[in-house]
């Protein structure tokens, strides 16, 4: 890293400060989005409680709020099971890249403008690396990997099976996601997520939702699909499959399957709240107004309410809609989706070309 | 052919239209009645906190009864024990010695009275076959035990308070304390 000197001479030093703040950050969010997985767990409960006129979880501590612990408790205290047949290191490696794939994605998300302190500017995003959207697509692909690997390495017919049509549903939906997502990227002609989210501050530009409406419902759909929720769960499919690819775990290798789709919902969520509402743009409110550090923690908080109303949709259409069947859901993806998406991109590049000239 | 009831109705299979083929005014329909669903009045009751309230002929765990002065009022005439249909009363008589009056109510009496509440059907039956009302059933409920052995209740167990020398646990086995 080049830092300029106060003498004006250039000295070719690392600073380290920079290496601590971001360890410091990353550390931070890793922290925050396991946290924050951990409650959707009970959240995901008492949404599903609620809309079925129950109480939902309250024995562990006051409202039940312990509960994750004691689940998280149980699943690590579980005996471990690998079967005898099954691909050792591949058995474990399913889990783990589930896991990991679904934390890589963080990495590009804007968190919040920046804040000031000690004299030194603090970016509240890991990397602002200018393909960051390519980044993420990249990354949740190879979420497929963890599927896969792990019905595979359990060398069992109906996990490999499970596991096919998990990929396969993954993959039909990235297609459309991918493609509704160009759509907004004409717009915006930037990869780079903080770009994205200053221009939709800027001040005569809207939130992309209200440009790309039908994008957006397209994406959700998908994130959805791409997320393994209900009503695409099928996956997981438990009331009539029984589990799916990983039927063969146990114990917390179990859980962190469960886990990493809890922290993609999270991440999902960020990912549609900074792509199509603003990110951390706080709503009627003029951030330039405001102290820097005050603006940028009011842009965290205001990019948290968003993440956490997507969270809450996510969840609401759970606890409303049956699963898909499988030929329905390949014909909404193949047949709906991506012909939907695709008269979208259309649409926006004609509209983008009659604009320009 | 006749109908059995009016009740059938024929099914609509027309093709689905274009509004319902779109699937998304009717997604927003079903989430909208779960929503509602979020504020209805949760029917669940949170029951070690809360518990239910029972009618007075509540057929729950056994209780043997003290006439007013704090006597027994079981003579064990083994009648409930013969009315049981799960078997579940056993008793040992005994007589009563002098001196014993203001145990007692009569000659004989229980020395052993026990009944099996793994067994008991709670059918009330020997509360109606006592010609002495000393056995009712409670509303009282949903014992729980680490061991078989705890489920079969002897007399200390069932014989209510004594009205003379204990009537505040009388009153409090009552609920009116």
């Amino acid at each position: 890293m080049i830092r300029r000197d106060l003498n004006g001479m250039t000295l070719l030093a690392f600073d380290w400060i920079f290496l601590i703040e971001k360890l410091v950050l990353i550390a931070v969010i890793i922290t925050a989005s396991l946290v924050i997985a951990m409650y959707e767990t009970y959240a995901e409960r008492k949404v599903a409680a609620w809309m079925q006129d129950r109480r939902g979880p309250n024995r562990a501590g006051p409202f039940g709020l312990l509960q994750p612990l004691a689940d998280g408790g149980k699943l690590f205290f579980k005996e471990e099971i690998i079967p005898n047949s099954a691909n050792k290191w591949l058995f474990i490696l399913g889990p783990s890249l589930a896991m990991l794939t679904a934390m890589m994605t963080c990495a590009v998300v804007p968190w919040g403008s920046s804040l000031h302190l000690f004299g030194r500017v603090i970016d509240l995003q890991v990397a602002d690396i200018n393909i960051g959207i390519l980044y993420v697509f990249g990354v949740v692909s190879m979420g497929v990997y963890g599927i896969m690997i792990g019905g595979w390495a359990s060398n069992n017919k109906f996990s490999l099976l499970a596991a096919l049509r998990g990929a396969s549903q993954v993959i039909s939906y990235e297609l459309a996601m991918g493609i509704s997502l160009i759509a907004l990227l004409m717009m915006t002609g930037s990869l780079s997520m903080k770009t994205i989210v200053e221009q939709q501050i800027a001040n005569p530009h809207w939130w992309n939702i209200i440009y790309q409406p039908l994008g957006f419902l397209i994406f959700f759909t998908c994130a959805m699909a791409e997320c393994n929720r209900a009503p695409f769960d099928l996956p997981e499919a438990e009331s009539e499959l029984n589990m799916g690819y990983h039927q063969e775990y146990s114990s917390m290798k179990l859980g962190f399957y469960l886990f990493a789709e809890y922290i993609n919902m999270f991440i999902s969520s960020a990912i549609m709240a900074t792509l199509y509402f603003g990110g951390y743009d706080i709503p009627f409110v003029n951030e330039a107004s405001l102290a820097p550090n005050t603006a940028a923690i009011l842009g965290v908080l205001s990019l948290l309410t968003k993440i956490f109303i997507f969270i809450f949709v996510f969840m609401w259409i759970r606890w409303t809609l049956p699963r898909f069947r499988y030929d329905q859901l390949m014909d909404l993806g193949w047949k709906k989706l991506i012909p939907l998406a695709l008269a979208n991109m259309l649409i926006t590049a004609v509209v983008i070309l009659l604009k320009n000239h | 052919m006749q109908a059995l009831t009016q009740r059938s109705r024929a099914v609509d299979r027309k093709p689905l239209t274009l509004w319902e083929r779109i699937y998304l005014p009717a997604v927003l329909k079903g989430m909208t009645i779960t929503f509602g669903h979020m504020f209805k009045k949760r029917p669940t009751i949170n029951y070690p906190e809360k518990t239910r309230p029972f009618s007075p002929v509540f057929r729950g765990l056994h209780v043997l009864n003290r006439d007013e002065e704090g006597r027994e009022r079981c003579t064990a005439c083994g009648l409930c024990a013969v009315a049981c249909p799960a078997e579940a009363i056993t008793m040992e008589a005994a007589e009563r010695k002098n001196g014993e009056e203001g145990l007692y109510r009569e000659e004989k009496y229980a020395a052993r009275y026990e009944i099996n509440m793994l067994r008991c059907i709670f059918c009330g039956l020997c509360e109606e076959a006592c010609p002495k009302d000393a056995i009712y059933l409670s509303e009282t409920f949903a014992p729980s035990n680490f061991a078989r052995k705890g489920f079969i209740y002897g007399k200390d167990d069932l014989l209510i308070p004594n009205p003379k020398t204990q009537p505040e646990e009388l009153a409090k086995a009552r609920g009116e304390a």
